[in-house]
């Protein structure tokens, strides 16, 4: 047991033993959400702000939720309503933030390496909820949580992530976390959105959808970034259904005990038959009990005392 | 290490814990309200001593719990956060009589964050403490039902506790850091 970090910034960096201390860290908290008092006074005092410069609902209010299960006060921050709108820059919003003694600030920016910056001259805990199209930390760590309650132990598992890889945060943080952890990764999507570069950090790239899921014990289906994408990177929505949904016929192609997983906003009926969200092979829901557990670990994880401080990279 | 005395030898770690099961025996008439809870993660292996002592005694099995307190630590912010351990209880505790169980008595701080955990999970009619080792140096108004060995100590020094549970064998010492 040697948790140093005071900030958890991403997955890259991550030991595979931090990396299990979460995951082991958060099957604890999980079972604190399954009692009749489901919060514990670990972080009475702390104040922990939700810093979201780019919209979320889903990841907020699972921050927000289980900071207060820790009995943490949260404050919630959002860019419409701030003065990020009228020209201030992220570090002053952060350094007045940090002039009103909070611990832990969870920001979410639309620019990668935002939480490293903020980790470099802040004296609170950063946790990244999501920074451009870099990494999503915690997505990935209740990813690889659900996998693992499902099928033990995740060495040796073939995982396919089938979607926009291209600008998926969630798809990066997942693919450290999978590969350290020693799943056999399989990438699948449109050629514009699943670059073949990936093969060189140890991914499987493939652009058909029926190599990807034979093998495949989980299946993780990622929405469309339309946000991201500067140009469309496919002709139309029907098409990609049609070329990389996850449908009924396709389903039965699969090995029987596949599970499917989805980050969320699931668009049914695009990337997924909406029959096969609601069906026994989805762990989506499953997928949002373990985000409050995991989100728990972290923030237990870095407000803890600690010996000596990490100091984050320079390059992001 | 400069100086290590044995506290406690194997045989005395076993005289001290029937020793133990028969005061739990003979304070607690109600012998079927008794449920047995080692504080994670000196305590599990010693509970489940006491409860196999106590199931001869009273001729029925004693359920046995396990508690973490890492989430209920008073001094969470000045230590590396430290491992969470699973929490079992085997029935519900409201009503019944707690014994909690753990290695070495000190502070108090950590029997402190057991009670409180403990009412989390219920409110139970009465909560007696049983200690291996009491080694004074108490920082809250805490004392121990049962103990096996008092031990006078200097905050400077260590009690080792180790158990051929965990791959050691029985044997308790006073450490000089």
């Amino acid at each position: 047991m040697s948790w140093n970090r005071k900030h958890l910034l991403d997955i890259q960096s991550l030991s595979v033993e931090e990396l299990r201390i979460i995951l082991s860290t958060a099957a604890e908290f999980k079972r604190v959400g399954e009692r009749a008092i489901k919060k514990v006074p670990t972080l009475r005092g702390k104040t922990v702000v939700n810093l979201f410069v780019e919209p979320s609902t889903r990841t907020r209010i699972s921050f927000e939720l289980a900071a207060q299960r820790l009995s943490a006060d949260v404050v919630n921050f959002s860019a419409e309503a701030s003065s990020l709108k009228k020209g201030e820059s992220l570090k002053d919003t952060a350094r007045n933030l940090e002039a009103l003694n909070v611990d832990v600030i969870i920001i979410r920016h639309g620019a990668t390496g935002a939480p490293h910056f903020l980790s470099r001259f802040l004296s609170a805990s950063v946790i990244n909820a999501g920074d451009g199209a870099h990494e999503h930390p915690t997505q990935a760590l209740l990813d690889v949580f659900t996998i693992q309650e499902k099928k033990g132990d995740i060495k040796g598992l073939n995982v396919t992530i089938l979607g926009d890889i291209q600008y998926s945060r969630v798809a990066r943080s997942n693919i450290w976390a999978l590969l350290k952890l020693g799943a056999n990764v399989t990438l699948c999507g449109p050629s514009t959105l699943v670059p073949r570069h990936f093969e060189e950090i140890g991914c499987k790239v493939t652009h058909k959808i029926e190599e990807a899921i034979a093998n495949a014990d989980i299946i993780n289906l990622l929405r469309i970034q339309h946000e991201r994408q500067r140009q469309t990177s496919f002709p139309s929505i029907g098409e990609y259904t049609s070329l990389f949904g996850l449908t009924k016929s396709r389903l039965e192609t699969t090995k029987k005990d596949v599970l499917i997983m989805h980050p969320g906003p699931i668009n049914r009926g695009v990337e997924i038959d909406s029959d096969i969200a609601d069906g026994d092979r989805s762990v989506i829901l499953q997928q949002v009990t373990n985000g409050l557990a995991v989100r728990m670990a972290v923030l237990y994880l870095v407000t803890g005392g600690r010996g000596t401080q990490e100091i984050a990279p320079a390059s992001a | 290490m400069q100086g290590k005395k044995l506290v406690l030898s194997e045989s005395a770690i076993h005289r001290a814990l029937v020793r133990i099961a028969h005061e739990i025996a003979e304070r607690n008439d109600q012998s079927s309200d008794v449920i047995l809870i080692g504080i994670q993660k000196g305590g599990t292996h010693l509970a489940a001593r006491l409860g196999a002592f106590l199931a001869k005694i009273w001729s029925h099995s004693v359920p046995i719990g396990a508690i973490d307190v890492s989430m209920h630590r008073d001094d969470f912010s000045a230590q590396i956060p430290g491992q969470v351990h699973p929490t079992t209880l085997p029935c519900d505790i409201t009503g019944k009589t707690v014994v909690l169980v753990d290695d070495v008595l000190y502070s108090g701080r950590t029997t402190r964050a057991a009670l409180d955990a403990l009412t989390d999970y219920g409110r139970p009619k009465s909560v007696q403490l049983a200690v291996l080792v009491d080694r004074g140096n108490r920082e809250l108004p805490i004392r121990a039902d049962f103990i096996g060995k008092n031990v006078s100590t200097h905050p400077k020094e260590r009690i080792n506790v180790s158990l051929t549970e965990e791959g050691g064998e029985d044997a308790v010492h006073l450490v000089a850091l």
